[in-house]
């Protein structure tokens, strides 16, 4: 533990959510899925930090935040294999990938512009069909689309 | 409060497809009733279908409702701009059943989710048209008496056509063998393959279009090989007669063989088929009518077996 402090590429948190392995990539889009603009929280925001693993990587820390399964599973639908750290008075109390929610809500936009919820003011509204894979099937018109071709709104 | 909305068919169980069919026969016996007797039915077509539209206003009336709506979006206020969902919670408050026809694809999912007045889906986009799959599916039980392990032959564009597609997922529950003919560009696309494959249905593909080709089927269901499908247009040429149904394409057919179409029909079947045993299309739209009623007095609740009571006193009139 106290080796892992002396590599730390940003300041230790006393309580609260580390989100680590970001691809740097996805770093701001994650910032934004979370809404973390508009917290008072105080957030620590690591860009292109050193990786074993990815090259380079984004890392978030934010102080007395613990966010619900479902608002932090949803980064899961633009970064796969981002890791969350919960900590609690310097110690990681929990570790554990993100994985998708079976809906996503108001996140993704449909890629079919035939759509409804292309041409209506509503939320979005996706079922997860295949988590591996990240296929999604819209609620309404129930057209697939992969990862790639999704968008976040 | 239980939603009855009608709005796809593609995940009703066997029976549910079964009860709607047996509903429809018993308003083919009778069609006119007064089973809505004081109730509104809105009929909104954002987008024009008379055909459908008819029918249904049709089924409506034949049960004694009264019909409100529009036919002609551009003379309401969506062309205003008013959203979609202001004008279901509008109407709900004068109708007791809506059916809609939209542009927009997951239209009718959408207004389900606004009102609690039933939603009736007419078509939605390339989305789904429940109604015509309802027709479809009581044309064939009619006329063989069955929907048990059918050889269904589909012919034409099988691309684009979204009436083969949910034809194709509503015979899941019955054992159907399906040939696709259908040109290059407009064969069947492989994720209802991928569907037939996953669900058990047995398939086979073939390009060629002729007396012997077709001369298995139990139902043989045309659709129209549209110009402007294609990408090609030498292709459109080569292709665009090939696909055209002949009387003398019939000789080798089975004797309870019936032609089937969604309609409207340009030239891909000959006039001189409409005189033939084997011409059901007509028959398939009238057939629409009473699947139609089914739909509406089911989406409010009414039962076979009221129905059923109701045919009685008809029958002791």
């Amino acid at each position: 533990m106290r080796e892992n402090k002396k590599e730390l590429q940003v300041a230790a948190l006393k309580n609260g959510t580390v989100i680590d392995h970001i691809p740097s990539d996805k770093l701001f889009t994650v910032v934004s899925l979370l809404g973390l603009e508009k917290m008072e929280n105080n957030i620590t925001i690591g860009f292109n930090l050193e990786s074993k693993r990815l090259g380079k990587k984004g890392i978030i820390k934010i102080a007395d935040k613990f966010f619900s399964e479902a608002d932090i599973n949803k980064i899961a639908v633009v970064a796969p294999n981002v890791v969350i750290n919960i900590i609690r008075d310097y110690e990681v109390v929990e570790k554990h990938d993100v994985v998708l929610p079976d809906t996503l809500k108001g996140i993704v936009k449909c890629s079919n512009p035939k759509c409804v919820t292309n041409n209506e003011p509503m939320p979005t509204y996706f079922h997860v069909v295949d988590k591996e894979n990240c296929i999604v099937k819209c609620h309404y018109c129930e057209h697939e689309q992969n990862r790639k071709e999704i968008h976040i709104i | 409060m239980e939603n009855r909305s009608f709005v796809t068919i593609a995940n009703f169980s066997k029976e549910k497809i079964l009860y709607m069919l047996n509903m429809a026969r018993e308003f083919e016996k009778y069609p006119n009733r007064h089973l809505l007797d004081g109730r509104v039915v809105a009929t909104l077509f954002f987008e024009p279908s008379t055909r459908t539209r008819l029918s249904f206003e049709t089924a409506a009336n034949r049960l004694g409702a009264r019909v409100i709506g529009f036919s002609d979006p551009k003379a309401t206020s969506s062309s205003k701009g008013e959203t979609l969902k202001d004008t279901i919670k509008m109407v709900s408050n004068y109708a007791d059943i809506i059916v809609m026809r939209h542009y927009l694809e997951g239209a009718a999912t959408y207004a389900t989710e606004v009102t609690t007045v039933p939603i009736v889906n007419a078509g939605d986009g390339a989305h789904q048209h429940p109604s015509q799959t309802m027709l479809d599916l009581y044309s064939i039980y009619k006329t063989q008496g069955t929907l048990e392990n059918l050889n269904i032959y589909l012919v034409g564009d099988l691309k684009y056509g979204r009436t083969v597609h949910s034809l194709i997922q509503a015979m899941r529950h019955f054992n159907p063998t399906f040939h696709f003919i259908a040109p290059e560009e407009l064969k069947m696309p492989e994720e209802y393959k991928i569907y037939c494959r996953e669900q058990g249905i047995q398939y086979e593909e073939h390009k060629e279009f002729t007396a012997e080709s077709i001369a298995g089927a139990d139902i043989l269901y045309m659709t129209r090989v549209q110009q402007e499908r294609f990408t090609d247009l030498m292709e459109y040429e080569r292709v665009k007669n090939v696909y055209i149904l002949t009387p003398e394409m019939l000789v080798y057919c089975k004797p309870n063989m019936k032609i089937l179409h969604p309609l409207p029909r340009v030239n891909e079947i000959s006039q001189g088929v409409d005189d033939c045993p084997q011409a059901y299309y007509f028959q398939q739209a009238q057939n629409g009518l009473y699947a139609r009623e089914a739909i509406l007095s089911d989406v409010l609740g009414i039962t076979l077996e009221d129905i059923k009571v109701d045919s009685l006193k008809m029958e002791n009139k």
